[in-house]
């Protein structure tokens, strides 16, 4: 599918880029134009990306959009993208969270403006590559480049008291989960072409590969760990409350509603199918760990005296669902999880324009400078209200479905997993419903929260639209379900397939042949 | 009396180079004191110029041949790096023109050096015959001296001119020690009859005289590439010498030294391979390893890029260790493309000094995120390069050397490189943090920029990020000119 001649999905990725480009030219003391200019290409690119959900196929598993070319012809390297019913949803949460990212740094970032929305739209290219790219180099490729403007924009934009170290904590610890990754990228590519004497980094193709068990454990070790990081799953998710607390409020909401998604798409676009024994092996381990991340995460939250910092180890916890519901590995888990993906990007994205919007009032998060606010700012209470709520998992919100479906998923496999995990959602509801008691009820305790102004037009503009979709995805998830439906179903056929051969393989083969 | 063949095309590129040497001489000598130095710098770049044409003639037409008793080959190998070399003489000349003249160090002799230096680089990747390799060798180390102790009134230019000089020349008895021992163990000093020799005669495979030449012979080639155990030399010289030199130093030395240690080992001493490859492996995992860790302790940016040249060094042993087809491509590229990077690096240091104030400590960057933004902007570029983030030419090169050594199952050697390239990312990264992150204590103003350092700093960007992205003409080039 073109548009104006370009492959969407090449569009998609570069048009950001050609817009920083643009932004070049802009005189940096013309703040309004440069904000201005790129929201439009926020919203160009985000209409872009609506037919792709339009002409989605949904009756299909196999990857569309796909655009395939040559990169380095020498070695197997090619520029080959394409989405799936997984991708697309994930695609579109980035161009949807770019829009109301650059929509609050309106008034939040007035220094160095220029910088800023050019690392933004960076940072969009850097996404959306990595969603879309079907090519094991071109993902880490964009892998790596995710990591450059998101540094800058903690390190230049953000809180100048722990900047730095939240800055190059995030880089040096996800960097060094991404190089062991690229090792095990090339020997999983060695292994590939000796089998069939066709060097390629194609994923597709590394998916008809079977490897010996043994090697599996290490390979889907080391994807296992880079993806792990990013999540974060515990213990590697300590880079994640620096980088979050400190991170300019757009910054956050990125950070949280797509970077981390990263994550889980890695261990379910590459380091599942690739390595489906060893993924099925250390289940219990990965499980367990997601447990841990639920509670510990919960737990910790409550005893958060920073809001953002609550609102960042909430994150470790509800990411730790996803995991849990994808190696529940059945129907309801692996969608629930995709699903709960995308309720985290809106939910805690909209926590943290939340926190911002407060934080833009009174310069500071901590809880205790705050108290009894819905009587001065009501419209900001319902908002923040149904956010809460959306965290929680209340019926009706998109949070429910996902949980929902997540713990029926943990349920089945395991019945243990689902005790637990339902225990992290009793505390999910009091860490936030008893920080919402101390900021938004009881009576004002503070001089300055008297005067507070609520919600400009521009704030509602930013919350409504994730409002609206909380309640869509709580009441009709049908809508997204049926697009990843076909997709899950087939992961999941080919994932229980490749564990349940009973072949002890010593070399690596091409799969289709043993069956022969 | 037959008189020897003489093949002037063969040895073009050195010829020409040569003979602009002395024409800049000799110009020097009658060009008025004040203000006529400049049009040396031309005539350096003119030569450079002249002698890449004859390079790249020999390249586009696939031109092989031994020449001079079968004392010096020009084959796909030799011309490639003669191009880095031509390419690393053009950018070091571009960044001097400003840099020479703002501390006083502009004299003939200086570009007249550098290009000798340049022949002798040419010769060492040129040679079949070890004596060719040392006589490049030597002709390169005496000019580098030379220009390292160039600042004659600074001391530290004093001591690294000497601290060089006195390891060097040390360095360099082992390296001919160790040739003296391959002659009287084999007979010959002919890169391919020394080959066939050890083919021919496999029990003197372990004869103590042979394995001891290849002792001395890394010692030797170790020393000019900075390896570990071989690097103590390599921050004090960088520091003390001229930024321009070191520029020089970091890129085409390192590269002559691989092209003659990638010959010589590769030609003459296959079938040793086995004895060679456990020795290179610790090598090159102890020069990563120092290079990197002792990086993130400096605070002077010439001594961290002289740190992180011995790092660098590092990956491309690796490369080497790997010792295949994508290996040997491998440190082709790394070399084209770490040339562009360091270059690139030492054109914003010197772009961001003026005389007497240097600034060349770190902390002395703080705030240029913003005060000079494009020259930040160039330098975190090449800051990522060198730190192997895609989609720069860092990346590419790191990744060819990592996959050369997985696909020869050193598995290990791999990882500990990835791990320590994720090592060299905080020190890189620093420069970064420094220029953007922090506020500016002391302003740097009145800073002249050089038209012709800039134009050397964006040529080196542009090679970063053609190599980064389109990587695959470099790639297939050099493929093509080790294998045909």
């Amino acid at each position: 599918m073109t548009i104006f001649g370009i492959p969407i999905l090449s569009l998609l990725i570069f048009l950001p880029l050609a817009g920083a480009v643009v932004l070049l030219f802009v005189n940096k003391e013309n703040v309004k134009g440069l904000r201005v200019i790129t929201l439009l290409l926020a919203l160009v690119e985000f209409f872009i990306s609506l037919p792709l959900f339009s002409s989605f196929n949904p009756a299909t598993a196999s990857m569309q959009f796909v655009e395939d070319r040559w990169w380095i012809e020498a070695y197997g390297i090619s520029y080959k993208v394409g989405i799936d019913g997984i991708s697309l949803l994930l695609v579109l949460l980035t161009t949807f969270l770019t829009v109301l990212c650059i929509l609050s740094s309106w008034k939040a970032i007035t220094f160095r403006v220029k910088e800023y929305m050019i690392c933004f739209l960076f940072l969009e290219t850097g996404m959306i590559g990595a969603l879309v790219a079907l090519d094991l180099i071109l993902f880490y490729v964009f892998w790596e480049v995710m990591l450059i403007p998101m540094y800058f924009l903690i390190g230049v934009w953000g809180d100048p008291k722990r900047r730095i170290y939240a800055a190059v904590k995030f880089f040096l610890f996800t960097m060094a989960g991404s190089v062991l990754m690229l090792v095990a990228i090339l020997v999983v590519y060695f292994i590939n072409w000796k089998a069939t004497g066709k060097p390629s980094f194609d994923v597709l193709d590394l998916y008809k590969l079977g490897i010996p068990v043994q090697t599996q454990y290490w390979l889907f070790g080391a994807f296992a760990l880079a993806f792990a990081i990013k999540v974060p799953m515990f213990p590697f998710h300590t880079w994640l409350p620096d980088a979050h607390t400190e991170a300019p409020t757009a910054g956050s909401v990125i950070l949280a509603g797509v970077l981390l998604k990263m994550g889980t798409y890695g261990f379910i676009r590459f380091a599942m199918p690739l390595f489906p024994k060893a993924a099925f092996d250390l289940l219990p381990l990965v499980c367990a760990l997601a447990l841990i991340g639920i509670i510990y995460g919960a737990l910790v939250s409550m005893m958060q005296a920073d809001l953002k910092r609550l609102v960042a180890f909430s994150s470790v916890s509800h990411l730790g669902y996803v995991m849990l519901g994808m190696f529940a590995l059945n129907m309801q888990g692996v969608q629930g999880s995709i699903y709960q993906m995308l309720n985290h990007g809106i939910s805690t994205g909209s926590l943290f324009l939340i926190v911002g919007m407060v934080y833009e009032r009174r310069h500071t998060r901590l809880i205790s400078e705050f108290g009894g606010l819905s009587k001065v700012m009501p419209v900001f209470a319902v908002f923040f209200m149904i956010v809460t709520l959306s965290s929680i998992g209340l019926p009706g919100t998109n949070g429910f479905v996902g949980e929902f479906l997540i713990l029926l998923g943990a349920f089945q496999s395991n019945v243990v997993y689902g005790v637990l995990a339902a225990l992290g959602v009793i505390l999910g509801a009091a860490y936030m419903l008893w920080m919402f008691q101390r900021v938004m009820f009881g009576k004002i305790t503070r001089p300055e929260n008297e005067k507070l102004q609520d919600l400009s037009a521009r704030e509602i503009t930013i919350l409504v639209p994730m409002v609206i979709l909380i309640f869509l995805m709580g009441i009709y998830p049908k809508l997204f379900f049926s697009k990843m439906d076909v997709t899950v179903e087939k992961f999941l056929k080919d994932f229980k397939g490749k564990v349940e051969m009973k072949i002890d393989l010593k070399e690596p083969k091409v799969l289709a042949e043993i069956k022969k | 009396m037959k008189l020897p063949e003489i093949d002037l095309y063969l040895i073009a590129p050195e010829i020409v180079i040569t003979a602009f040497g002395f024409l800049v001489l000799m110009i020097d000598v009658f060009s008025p004191k004040e203000g006529g130095k400049k049009s040396l710098g031309y005539f350096g770049l003119l030569g450079v110029i002249l002698a890449s044409v004859f390079v790249l003639s020999q390249i586009l037409t696939g031109f092989t041949k031994t020449g001079y008793e079968g004392m010096f080959i020009s084959d796909g190998f030799a011309l490639f790096f003669k191009l880095i070399f031509l390419i690393i003489a053009f950018l070091t000349i571009l960044i001097s023109m400003g840099y020479t003249r703002r501390e006083g160090i502009e004299f003939g002799e200086y570009y007249a050096l550098i290009l000798f230096a340049t022949v002798g680089m040419m010769l060492m990747a040129s040679g079949s015959h070890l004596i060719t390799i040392f006589l490049g060798l030597e002709t390169m180390s005496i000019s580098i001296y030379i220009l390292a102790g160039m600042l004659r009134e600074d001391r530290r230019s004093a001591e690294a001119a000497l601290k060089y000089f006195l390891l060097g020349a040390f360095a360099t008895g082992f390296l001919l020690y160790g040739i003296a021992l391959m002659y009287g163990a084999t007979g010959s000093l002919y890169l391919k009859d020394v080959a066939s020799y050890i083919a021919s005669k496999n029990s003197l495979l372990k004869s103590p005289m042979l394995l001891m030449s290849l002792a001395f012979l890394t010692i030797g080639f170790g020393f000019k590439v900075a390896a570990v155990p071989f690097h103590m030399w390599t921050p004090d010289v960088y520091e003390g010498a001229p930024t321009s030199v070191t520029a020089f130093m970091a890129t085409g030395v390192k590269a002559a030294g691989f092209s003659a240690l990638v010959r010589v080992f590769f030609s003459a001493l296959p079938g040793f391979l086995p004895d060679w490859t456990t020795m290179m492996w610790i090598i090159a995992v102890a020069t990563m390893t120092v290079g990197n860790i002792v990086a993130i302790s400096q605070t002077n940016i010439k001594r961290m890029l002289a740190y992180s040249s011995i790092a660098h060094a590092g990956y491309i042993l690796v490369a080497f260790v790997a010792g295949n087809k994508l290996g040997t491509t491998g440190i082709l590229f790394y070399l084209m493309a770490y040339a562009f990077m360091n270059l690139g690096a030492f054109a914003v240091v010197i772009l961001l000094g003026k005389k007497g104030e240097e600034n060349i400590l770190i902390n002395d960057y703080a705030g240029i995120g913003f005060k000079y933004p494009l020259l930040a902007a160039a330098m975190t570029i090449c800051m990522l390069s060198m730190a192997g983030i895609p989609p720069l030419a860092g990346f590419m090169a790191k990744f060819y050397v990592f996959s050369a050594a997985v696909q020869e199952k050193f598995y290990w050697l791999a990882i500990l490189g990835v791990l320590n390239s994720a090592v060299s990312v905080y020190y890189y990264l620093r420069v970064t943090v420094v220029m953007y992150f922090r506020e500016s204590e002391r302003e740097i103003t009145g800073l002249q920029f050089s038209p012709a350092t800039v134009i050397a700093l964006i040529l080196s960007l542009i090679g970063i990020f053609y190599m980064g992205i389109f990587p695959s003409n470099v790639l297939s080039l050099a493929q093509k000119s080790i294998f045909g």
